[in-house]
């Protein structure tokens, strides 16, 4: 069907000199519209990029915070996955103690949300909330179910790849990232506006875990790895080698 | 070494299930209630058509005294806090740093909190002073019933000033 011609497409071509930056106003993720912020945004002075975040202690996890599996007397539905992984500073140090926290839908493609009104069975042993801190080694570790895709009725026929989402505070405020894993080979990534407003694809493949054999359990879990790299935004951006 | 970072993605209409019911503790208390000098800092957050944003998130964070608050919005687009003023750092005003989340923001923003009673701090201070009158004027918290109101406006009239990040 050809698109017409008044409406942009939903997926924008590559950019391959576009950097790591999300495309903010990516007109094919429809809620963009009334909601990105205006560029240029007010430069702030260096020493403000510098300043500690917030800290959190062994206090703010509860004991299965970062079993997704064991949250409920029985065991959620689903393809039970390890996801770990490293929170590293852009220069490659690892960030100790820093909290991770996820969010995701069942393996039905459903959140446990009065707002999610997909008609996939919520599960009665499945909440869909993980945090953890990282170790000493900046190693985050989550057991969890992989979750299913969703129809999010954003264009004709939405929907989103198999995803969980992420927050990650790190050490400075200005570092704070909040984003989405992705599965590596997932035949939705063409379709999806939200993953392609990355539009340079080496980035997007920054936000794809890797499967991996060695985190794998026998007889138990798939693994998966996914480090997480925190840095600078804006004028300071690091380009990406291509 | 220098590695690429990880792009960021909306936090979307379901971060609740995570950020603001997972935790405990109530997160968007800074500040215990029965301190005399505490107070609320209410606001709204509003999208370029002036609607209401009914699924984005406020954070807070208080440099000096190392306190940090988060809040969700409501189907009006109210987030509330309970807080004191921070102490300012030497030649600055006092502020809390914010930073605005939301379905339909691919990233999020940071802006900050200034006070209505700190005039003469804030015109001191080397990030405000450097704004002009307009830009001003939406980062001053104003004074309602004794609370404090902040609202956020992410374009149009009167649209919030974000700094880059």
């Amino acid at each position: 069907m050809a698109q017409l011609e008044t409406e942009s497409p939903i997926v924008l071509p590559d950019d391959p000199n576009g950097g790591p930056e999300v495309q903010l106003d990516y007109p094919g993720y429809r809620s963009t519209r009334w909601r990105v912020a205006q560029r240029p945004l007010v430069t702030l002075p260096e020493e403000f990029h510098r300043m500690d975040g917030p800290v959190f202690g062994q206090d703010a996890i509860g004991e299965f915070d970062n079993d997704l599996t064991r949250q409920h007397s029985g065991e959620p539905i689903g393809e039970r996955i390890i996801v770990t992984g490293r929170v590293l500073d852009d220069d490659g140090k690892p960030i100790p103690n820093t909290l991770v926290e996820i969010w995701q839908a069942n393996a039905g493609g459903r959140y446990r949300h009065e707002v999610d009104q997909h008609p996939a069975p919520l599960d009665p042993n499945f909440s869909g909330a993980g945090r953890c801190l990282t170790d000493d080694e900046g190693n985050y570790r989550f057991v969890t179910i992989k979750p299913g895709s969703y129809p999010w009725g954003n264009h004709e026929n939405a929907w989103r790849p198999n995803h969980i989402h992420f927050s990650v505070f790190g050490r400075e405020f200005t570092r704070r990232l909040v984003t989405q894993m992705y599965f590596p080979g997932d035949p939705l990534f063409e379709f999806d506006p939200i993953f392609h407003s990355v539009r340079n694809p080496k980035a997007r493949e920054l936000l794809i875990a890797k499967f991996d054999l060695g985190i794998t359990q026998p007889e138990w879990a798939l693994g998966y790895c996914w480090d997480i790299v925190l840095g600078r935004g804006g004028a300071r951006t690091t380009p990406l080698e291509t | 070494m220098t590695l690429a970072r990880t792009p960021s993605q909306t936090v979307g209409p379901y971060y609740a299930i995570g950020l603001t019911r997972a935790p405990r503790a109530p997160q968007n208390e800074l500040a215990d209630r029965s301190d005399p000098a505490s107070l609320q800092l209410i606001g709204q957050l509003l999208d370029g058509q002036g609607a209401p944003v009914g699924d984005g998130m406020i954070e807070i964070w208080d440099g000096v005294g190392k306190r940090w608050g988060r809040s969700g919005t409501d189907s009006e687009g109210r987030f509330s806090f309970v807080v004191t003023k921070p102490e300012p750092r030497p030649g600055e005003a006092p502020r809390f740093d914010v930073l605005v989340f939301a379905r339909g923001m691919l990233k999020h923003e940071l802006t900050r909190v200034y006070f209505p009673d700190e005039e003469g701090a804030n015109a001191a201070d080397p990030v405000w002073s450097g704004l002009d009158e307009a830009a001003r004027s939406t980062l001053v918290a104003e004074a309602e019933d004794g609370a404090l109101r902040f609202d956020i406006r992410m374009q149009g009239d009167g649209r919030s000033i974000f700094f880059e990040h």
